[in-house]
């Protein structure tokens, strides 16, 4: 038990990372406001980020700038997964504000963020 | 429990669900309400019902299902923090090592970026110009998307705007604004040597204009910060880094020189390319943030 609880402190970010995957996940599917189900969305992705900053992590070393002239590679952390990081908050900011952004219209034509109303209203818009 | 507190609650949960405003009407600035016509209630259908619950059911099945699965993979990754991470591989002891002599960056992740992946960072600065030149499409109020009642009540609400001036707010924006601009501006340029790059510095200094917009008004950023000027920032930036970047990797596949001296390490003008494309991206940045803001808000940079 003691080993078993070990373990999971030990990988304590991966865990986090995956829980809030979940509960972003969970929220995605069940809210029916659509800035609710942005909002999910934005969970999800923070939860990758944090998984990949936790995969390039290495214990007690430092973050990649070079300090005094020492090109060792035991003295820094991997810089590729904070290099991934970066990549994927710039997509999920443009993607979260083009889905803003139909979210906006979608207001403006049925008056409700409501995912069931508006589906019931476009539907009866057409038969 | 007394009548006025259960007041004060309802009052309150309404303000929760968006439905209700903490202060006296004449004050408040409130979403546009299109007069909402709600679908006709459906009548209780047996198979709607069950159907929902069924998806709510296999919603939470499936969620709890891909967090299990999830969770008994953690459990085979290589231990948190142990340099035999598969991912620390012969790349990244490549960069590291290598990276200040060939680059010439001190900020080991800003010459990956900028140099090794520059094409990357090029095709996310572009992921940025797309996805401001959508919503620029779905918002912009031009011919084809203006509503009278819109713009009405966008009169409507520039008159309560001139008319509670918000004095707290713009005295601070005072000193806090040029802070701001400042800071992001430091951010960009030290984006070789420090923590920090086009993007993050970027981000700072669109943040500071959007206060500005918020404390002084869009007419004021609009003297400065016009349609035109956004359009002209937003594509130069993005040209200087392809015309730049297309010199470097053309000379750099042919085996030519290229001309552009590293410097001394730790300078603020060295690390070649590297401060001139952090410079673009942090440009193209700022401007899409305050754009997405101004598009949101007003439909209009």
């Amino acid at each position: 038990m003691k080993e078993f609880f070990t373990t999971v402190i030990s990988y304590r970010f991966e865990i986090a990372a995956m829980v809030l995957f979940g509960i972003g996940f969970i929220n995605l599917l069940l809210q029916r406001n659509l800035i609710r189900k942005i909002i999910a969305f934005n969970v999800m992705d923070s939860s990758v980020f944090l998984f990949l900053a936790a995969q390039g992590y290495i214990q007690g070393r430092i973050a990649p700038m070079i300090v005094n002239g020492d090109l060792s590679a035991a003295t820094y952390i991997n810089p590729i997964p904070s290099g991934l990081v970066l990549t994927g908050i710039v997509v999920s900011v443009s993607v979260s504000a083009f889905f803003l952004a139909l979210v906006q219209r979608l207001y403006k034509k049925y008056g409700t963020i409501d995912f069931d109303e508006i589906m019931t209203l476009a539907k009866k818009e057409a038969e | 429990m007394s009548k006025k507190s259960r007041l004060f609650r309802s009052h309150f949960r309404a303000w929760l669900a968006g439905e209700e405003m903490p202060l006296r009407e004449r004050h408040v600035r409130t979403l546009h309400k299109k007069p909402h016509e709600r679908p006709e209630p459906v009548p209780e259908d047996v198979r709607i019902n069950r159907f929902i619950h069924l998806y709510h059911v296999s919603a939470v099945l499936v969620a709890v299902c891909i967090v299990a699965v999830l969770l008994y993979t953690v459990f085979h990754l290589p231990l948190f923090g142990s340099a035999n991470n598969p991912a620390s591989n012969e790349v990244a002891q490549r960069y590291i090592e290598q990276g200040l002599e060939e680059t010439g960056a001190v900020n080991i992740v800003s010459g990956m970026i900028l140099d090794y992946r520059a094409f990357d960072t090029f095709g996310e600065s572009n992921v940025l110009f797309l996805a401001i030149a959508s919503v620029l499409m779905l918002l912009l109020r031009d011919r084809n998307n203006i509503v009278l009642e819109e713009d009405v009540h966008e009169a409507h609400e520039r008159v309560i705007e001139k008319a509670n001036e918000d004095v707290i707010l713009k005295r601070v924006a005072n000193i806090v604004v040029p802070c701001i601009l400042l800071f992001g501006v430091y951010v960009v340029l030290n984006g070789h040597l420090s923590p920090g790059g086009g993007f993050s510095g970027g981000s700072i200094m669109g943040g500071g204009l959007i206060l500005f917009a918020v404390s002084y008004g869009p007419e004021r950023v609009k003297t400065f910060f016009g349609w035109k000027t956004f359009r002209a920032i937003v594509v130069g930036a993005l040209l200087c880094y392809a015309l730049s970047k297309a010199y470097a990797f053309f000379t750099g596949a042919n085996g030519l020189e290229n001309h552009i001296p590293l410097g001394t390490p730790g300078a603020i003008l060295s690390a070649g390319l590297i401060l001139l494309l952090d410079i673009c991206v942090g440009l193209v940045v700022a401007c899409t943030m305050y754009g997405f803001y101004a598009l949101i808000n007003r439909g209009e940079i």
